[in-house]
């Protein structure tokens, strides 16, 4: 009953593309007005922070491979990635794949390797919470609230951004040049804590299903008749912001999008919500800051070595990354993407062919405009018995929130630190000079 | 009959004539308020129910719920089983995955596939019963008698939040909602808070189960004797036990123990005084220390409340200024909820959450004065609080009708109500209610869901409520079926005029504006057609077709996503009860990981002639306030 009743039109438009908005009847007044709101989002032509979630805890040791310390062996006769040299010539593909000399990346991030080599990967190790805390719950709470044990915490950081940097606090402002209505947008079903707070949200699974979901035209005009009479309140303001927001949406025409340069992403969810997000920039609806989260990385049972369940979990991830990053081409000079697990795995595996939950883990950020490119971040605490955390985990040497702080400021232009990260001490001595 | 009711209505009138003539509301706008503030909305046949007993009778009666019968909620909620078990029952019967790892890792070697799949099957049993208690929730909200009570209880639970997601909060929540929240809804305040901080849920969410002395305190002596070396040994076994069967507990215990604030905080800034209330750090840490030893009784495997005087901080403490005396043990924490609970700080902060609730996003400070006026002197009887605010000249002012903005709770119950939809004993609709923005027990902060109407609207928000109302006039709601609407048949062979006034009367008493009426008959009104808004709407009959299309840069022939969708919706109501509650469960766990409302409900077939006009009345902006 539902597509298949208008299969003409249905394909003229398809096939049309913005052609046919004007046959199917549209007036020039709208067009107008669209045109308009296009023109309006400052932040169409300016910055983008992508923010990407591994839940569960993503193994940081298997991930950014150490294999120049030899403790790493020794903890994981099974788990642990060969080092570059011992497998060259024999069988590649099995063995870490060199970055420095001392780490190397999993041999199923292999997508992410031309990116290091072109300065646009920033591997971070030995990164995470300060909170010792083993829960994922805990743990994730934190780092999206930007506020380590602390659990009073209503916000989460990304949205404290939004609204600090929606206030101006001088004389000078600019006039308010209206709603922006994916100004943040989480490809997530429900609104994630690191964006739960004050300034507004989208929260969607896909595009298309911000919509109405009748296709009977004439019920779709009355609903939108019924939030554009004269009341201004907050229901019916609301409305008329999300009718402006269908809009601009349409306008943008996502369903026609193709990816750039021939780019094809992977098939998961992961991989699709990455060329959403792609979409949204290319469409100029003025996303400032986009995150998705992945799953599967709680891995305490057979996560495999080179092959398994971890490389299958990094083989997705990385080339869902490098799909965006290649779809976005000139334009990643404007966005920065960040990686982020709510804490690494213990450094010896258990007795099921897994790890259990550790401490410290890794990061990556990628963009076109890193600085001081060539080098994995961050200070190496080792892994000798004696260096680990509580005996058993990865150090902390730097806190997720130099990483947060710094490329909040710099590529967004955050102003008031303290306000997004509160009580956090560390701002510009601990950054680690990405940008 | 009649002449019966017209009579009780003339002597209720008689009776509260001098309350009413302080009302600012119509007789009828007074009904809807009471039905709308103090229950989940009407059902077809309340609004009259509600005129011939009179609304100050109505009023009355539900504030002595225990004299309400309500045995068919009860003999429906019945069919839940595991909400009558205690944590530790359930933990026995569902143990959490963690436990069944725990196993296999003792066992070493490999694990088969056969091992997996048996790890999956039990992780997904240990969420079953959080979507059974969901579903009685929804299902209580819809059916019974007892209205205020289910209102109140919906708030407490909020007032006291618990997180179902952490680790193993959610087992502990049948038991908190049955014996810790319901018992006391209308009840003492000090009662209520008691059994919170005695409650396994509120010990183990924010942590205080873990909270000892630190260390170089005084403590109590253990109050058993001492064991010898037997008993040691048993003991150390015992533990060595429990610590295999429950990872978790190593890392308490090999964890640096001592002081944990997190209950105190939330107990003062949260529960009682408010964070205004009038209390400093140190308090809060003289308070922790009165709670340390307030634990459950076996720890993460539950069990009840239990006072362990060993680990107990004996110290003398100061606290709001008052001294407290050392070695009082369990009466110390006890003199600090009666200190807490009779503070006046609190007597306003519940005072005023509760007019928030019940009256306005902005009570009036005279509302709020009054209501805790009558907390202090009837030392926190909240059926008495809760009675000065819904009898008050603000709760019936003109004002306040109306003005508060539904949560998705209140949304999906009152649409269920109001289409005289019987309760539903899958999880599917108290999936609704999460896929709105309000899972229960899935607000991760101690805070709780705001009881402010801005959290609850934006662009998203918007979208999702009017899909809700197209979906539940699609018959894609469960339990929501037009043709069983009495109003249908009644109306079948209407005019679209009578249909639309019909429709009036019966969801908003009669009352909407003339712009919403005259969109509900012709689908226009004079402002549109003069600024251009909706006659050029992108909203045309093929545009939702066309976003389903080539999301994915396919081509558009290969892909049919919104038959996708209702395939999707379809597979998922076909699914076993107990795998479809396991679902609902962890997604109040993970609200992230579930599907979205429009997945839920796939796309709708177009809506025309009445059950088109119900759709848009129940997508409109009125139907989102009660």
């Amino acid at each position: 009953m539902s597509l298949n009743n208008h299969p003409v039109n249905r394909r003229v438009f398809l096939k049309g593309g913005a052609l046919s908005l004007v046959t199917l009847g549209l007036s020039p007044q709208f067009l107008q007005r669209t045109a308009m709101a296009m023109a309006l989002p400052r932040a169409s032509r300016g910055k983008t922070l992508i923010v990407l979630f591994q839940r569960g805890a993503a193994d940081a040791l298997n991930v950014l491979v150490p294999f120049g310390d030899a403790h790493y062996y020794a903890a994981r006769p099974q788990l642990a990635i060969a080092t570059p040299a011992r497998v060259r010539g024999a069988t590649p593909a099995a063995g870490a794949i060199d970055l420095d000399g001392f780490f190397g990346l999993h041999p199923s991030l292999a997508a992410f390797k031309p990116l290091w080599d072109r300065g646009m990967l920033a591997p971070i190790h030995a990164v995470g919470s300060p909170s010792a805390t083993r829960s994922h719950f805990d743990a994730q709470d934190y780092m999206e609230t930007g506020t380590p044990d602390r659990k009073g915490t209503v916000d989460g950081w990304l949205n404290r951004y939004l609204a600090v940097k929606g206030t101006c606090e001088s004389a000078a402002c600019p006039p308010p040049s209206g709603p922006v209505p994916f100004r943040a947008v989480s490809m997530t079903a429900q609104t994630p804590r690191i964006l739960e707070g004050a300034s507004a949200v989208v929260a969607m699974n896909s595009l298309e299903e911000f919509s109405i979901r009748t296709n009977g035209g004439e019920a779709q005009r009355r609903i939108e008749a019924l939030y554009r009479t004269g009341s201004s309140d907050l229901v019916h303001g609301s409305g008329s912001d999300m009718f402006e927001a269908l809009k601009v949406l349409r306008a943008a025409n996502p369903q026609q999008y193709r990816p750039a340069n021939g780019v094809e992403y992977p098939r998961s969810a992961f991989g699709q919500r990455l060329l959403q997000i792609a979409q949204l920039i290319k469409s100029g609806v003025g996303l400032e800051v986009a995150f998705a989260d992945v799953g599967g990385w709680d891995t305490h049972v057979n996560q495999g070595g080179a092959q398994g369940a971890l490389a299958t979990r990094l083989s997705d991830f990385s080339q869902s990354i490098a799909a965006l990053v290649a779809d976005l081409g000139d334009r990643m000079d404007d966005v920065v993407i960040l990686t982020c697990s709510e804490f690494g795995r213990t450094v010896r595996q258990n007795g099921t062919g897994g790890t259990d939950h550790g401490h410290a883990g890794a990061m990556f950020v990628i963009g076109g405009s890193l600085r001081g490119s060539g080098a994995v971040r961050g200070r190496w605490p080792g892994l000798a018995p004696e260096q680990l955390h509580e005996g058993r985990d990865l150090a902390l040497t730097t806190d997720f929130r130099a990483v947060f702080s710094e490329v909040v400021a710099k590529h967004l232009g955050a102003p008031q630190l303290a306000k997004i990260f509160p009580g956090y001490t560390g701002v510009q001595q601990d950054w680690l000079g990405l940008l | 009959m009649a002449s019966a009711r017209s009579e009780t209505t003339l002597s209720e009138t008689a009776r509260s004539a001098t309350a009413l003539s302080a009302r600012e509301q119509t007789a009828d706008q007074q009904i809807h308020q009471v039905l709308n503030r103090l229950a989940f909305g009407a059902r077809p046949g309340d609004v009259e129910a509600v005129r011939a007993m009179g609304v100050d009778a109505w009023v009355e009666r539900q504030l002595y719920p225990e004299r309400i019968a309500d045995t068919a909620t009860a003999q429906f909620v019945a069919r839940f089983p595991t909400l009558g078990k205690t944590g530790e029952q359930l933990l026995a019967d569902y143990p959490p995955p963690a436990a069944a790892l725990a196993q296999l890792q003792r066992r070493g070697g490999t694990v088969s596939a056969a091992d997996s799949a048996a790890l999956q099957q039990q992780g997904r049993q240990s969420y079953a019963f959080l979507g059974e208690l969901a579903s009685s929730r929804v299902a209580r909200a819809v059916m019974s008698e007892r209205q205020l009570q289910e209102v109140l209880v919906d708030f407490w639970e909020n007032h006291f939040n618990v997180f179902a997601g952490k680790d193993r909060t959610r087992y502990f929540l049948p038991e908190y909602d049955a014996q810790t929240i319901r018992p006391h809804a209308l009840g003492s305040f000090r009662a209520l808070l008691g059994a919170v901080a005695k409650s396994p849920a509120m010990l183990y969410y924010l942590d205080n189960w873990q909270s000892v002395a630190d260390s170089g305190r005084p403590t109590l002596r253990p109050a058993a004797r001492p064991l010898n070396a037997r008993q040691a040994a048993r003991r150390a076994a015992v533990l060595q036990q429990r610590v295999l069967q429950n990872p978790s507990l190593q890392q308490a215990l090999s964890r640096r123990r001592g002081l944990n604030e997190n209950y105190a905080r939330e107990l003062m800034e949260l529960h009682t005084l408010g964070v205004e209330g009038g209390y400093t750090q140190q308090d809060v840490i003289e308070v922790a220390r009165a709670f340390t030893g307030w634990t459950i009784a076996r720890g993460a495997q539950g069990g009840g409340f239990a006072f362990r005087g060993e680990v107990h901080d004996a110290g003398a403490k100061t606290i709001l200024g008052r001294s407290f005396a050392a070695n009082r043990g369990i009466e110390e924490g006890e003199a600090v909820l009666d200190l807490l609970a009779s503070h006046p700080s609190t007597a306003r902060f519940i005072a005023r959450k509760l007019a928030q609730r019940l009256v306005s996003d902005t009570p009036s400070a005279a509302l709020v004065a009054r209501g805790a006026d009558t907390f202090l002197r009837t030392h926190g009887d909240i059926r008495a609080v809760v009675r000065t605010i819904v009898t008050s000249s603000e709760f019936f002012a003109t004002a306040n009708y109306r003005a508060k903005v539904k949560s998705p709770f209140e949304l999906v119950t009152s649409t269920l109500r109001a289409m005289h939809a019987p309760p539903d004993a899958t999880p599917r609709t108290s999936q609704l209610v999460s896929r709105l923005g309000q899972p229960l027990f899935g607000h991760q902060a101690p805070n709780g869901y705001p009881e402010t109407g801005d959290a609850w609207m934006n662009t998203g928000a918007i979208l999702n409520r009017i899909n809700f109302g197209l979906a539940a006039a699609a018959g894609r709601v469960p339990g929501i079926r037009m043709a069983a609407w009495p109003l249908s048949a009644q109306l079948a062979t209407a005019s679209r005029e009578a249909q639309v006034d019909g429709v009036i009367a019966e969801l908003f008493g009669g009352a909407v504006s003339a712009d919403t009426r005259q969109v509900l008959l012709t689908g226009s009104n004079p402002f549109l057609q003069q600024h251009g808004g909706a006659n050029d709407s992108l909203l045309l009959a093929d545009d939702s077709d066309a976003m389903m299309g080539n999301m994915a840069g396919e081509a558009p022939r290969v892909r049919q996503p919104a038959g996708a969708d209702a395939r999707a919706a379809r597979r998922e109501a076909r699914q076993p009860a107990a795998r479809q509650q396991q679902a609902a469960g962890r997604e109040a766990v993970r609200p992230e990981r579930g599907a979205s409302l429009t997945q839920t409900i796939g796309s709708l077939p177009p809506l025309a002639g009445f059950a088109q006009i119900v759709g848009l009345a129940l997508g409109a902006p009125e139907f989102q306030r009660r």
